[in-house]
């Protein structure tokens, strides 16, 4: 709008200073850490799991979660966004990095974009570039624990540079593409891209 | 492709549905319209450019033109859901921008049996859809499943007794979880799986499940469901938290 139209009366509660620069446009600062999904928490048991990546590849590798876990991992600390608002600073994950995973395939030079699929059908898509140079991580840490079931366990993709819903719970697999193709959310109005700095919530945003 | 443009939302009526919650009528001139289980983004701006936003349910059904409710739980300590319950005056503005959302919608076209699971003020999205239902008069039958704390806890309480009492499908389960009203025989206990099943009874295949609420709530009912027999892809969950502010 043009003109801004103020609110009578609102004053609001503004963030600490120091931390004013590390809050994205329109969000507010959460110390806890809210649950979002559109269905039912899977349950896929360890024996069962595997994390692929596959689609635009000379060969597929598969994981199993032993293996997954063999390789090579760190802790991250990172401030996530998610749409609804809220913003968490300083959040303690460990995981795997995309790098890493991708580091074991060799891409087809038509690759140029990846859709996370998960347990439970959701999937998000993610342009390569935006995952590399560990930019992305799969974790199955969070604060020193194992990463609890509602917040994507036993692994979930984690993009802090995007909005929340980028970082899929439940992944079980990286598929290549050369065509971007909207995922879940992408598909019901939200962003393509989904920068929160940019405030990229909506279509058209 | 155009985005969602921000629209001068003004204060049309205030109603205390409880203690501590209140609905907001909005007239919203250029409202395009919404589907049941959808939500929109409000905007506060101070006198000095300092902004808020938050995302709240719309409880209203899509039949009235040009005019949004919103059902909000005041939220102590929040920043926006106290000034919308302390401050906030009929003819007062700010902007919203929606509708958001497009999976947790029901839009009346399926008679397939509905069993809504609510806690608390996760009924806001669930009415929109009971109010939809009795707009376009739909066959379709609908459990409500409804937790509240209390009996004075219990949003749009006489409301949901009046549609229940049309009997046109639409059932009404109350379990209250800390206090229970002399004589009460109805579910004092959290919703649970036994409970579940008590409600569902033999529409379990074919239900169409909204499930809203706080998080424990919402992962019992959707686990319990999918361990009922129900396809996870009919049981559609929205979660809110205690960061609503």
């Amino acid at each position: 709008m043009s003109e801004r139209l103020v609110t009578r009366g609102f004053v609001g509660r503004r963030g600490l200073p120091e931390r004013g620069n590390r809050t994205p446009p329109g969000q507010y600062l959460t110390t806890d850490f809210p649950v979002l999904s559109a269905g039912p928490t899977p349950h896929t048991p360890l024996d069962k799991w595997s994390l692929r990546v596959e689609g635009l590849v000379a060969q597929p590798v598969e994981w199993s979660w032993a293996q997954f876990n063999a390789l090579p991992s760190r802790e991250y600390v990172v401030d996530i966004s998610c749409v609804t608002k809220w913003t968490k600073l300083d959040m303690r994950w460990h995981g795997v990095s995309v790098d890493t995973l991708l580091g074991a395939v060799d891409l087809d030079p038509k690759a140029a974009f990846v859709i996370a699929y998960c347990d439970g059908g959701y999937t998000t898509n993610l342009p390569i570039s935006d995952v590399v140079n560990d930019q992305a991580f799969v974790a199955y840490g969070y604060d020193g624990a194992a990463l609890a079931p509602e917040h994507g366990g036993p692994a979930r993709l984690v993009v802090p540079g995007r909005y929340f819903w980028k970082s899929a719970k439940w992944i079980r697999g990286l598929r290549i593409v050369e065509k971007d193709v909207p995922g879940f959310w992408e598909g019901f109005g939200y962003h393509n891209r989904g920068d929160q700095w940019l405030e990229e919530r909506y279509s058209g945003d | 492709m155009a985005g969602l443009a921000w629209e001068v939302a003004t204060v049309a009526a205030l109603r205390d549905e409880t203690p501590h919650v209140k609905t907001l009528s909005l007239d919203v001139a250029g409202w395009s319209g919404h589907r049941p289980g959808q939500h929109v983004d409000i905007r506060l701006t101070a006198e000095d450019g300092y902004q808020a936003q938050r995302s709240y349910s719309i409880a209203s059904a899509p039949s009235v033109e040009s005019r949004i409710e919103l059902t909000i739980e005041r939220v102590a300590g929040g920043e926006v859901s106290p000034f919308l319950h302390d401050e906030v005056a009929v003819g007062d503005r700010f902007e919203v921008r929606g509708p958001i959302g497009g999976y947790f919608v029901w839009d009346g076209g399926s008679t397939d049996p509905l069993l809504l699971v609510a806690g608390g003020s996760g009924v806001v999205p669930l009415m929109a859809i009971v109010r939809h239902r009795a707009a376009v008069g739909s066959s379709a039958p609908c459990t409500l499943l409804f937790s509240s704390r209390t009996p004075a806890d219990i949003i749009y309480g006489a409301e949901l007794e009046t549609l229940a009492a049309r009997n046109d499908g639409l059932r009404v389960v109350h379990t209250l979880t800390r206090e229970q009203p002399e004589g009460w025989t109805g579910y004092s206990r959290r919703i649970d799986a036994q409970m579940l099943q008590d409600v569902l009874g033999t529409a379990s295949g074919s239900a169409n499940v909204f499930v809203c609420g706080p998080t424990p709530l919402v992962e019992v009912a959707a686990t319990s469901l999918v361990s009922l027999g129900l396809p996870s892809s009919r049981v559609r969950t929205e979660r809110f938290g205690p960061s609503g502010g």
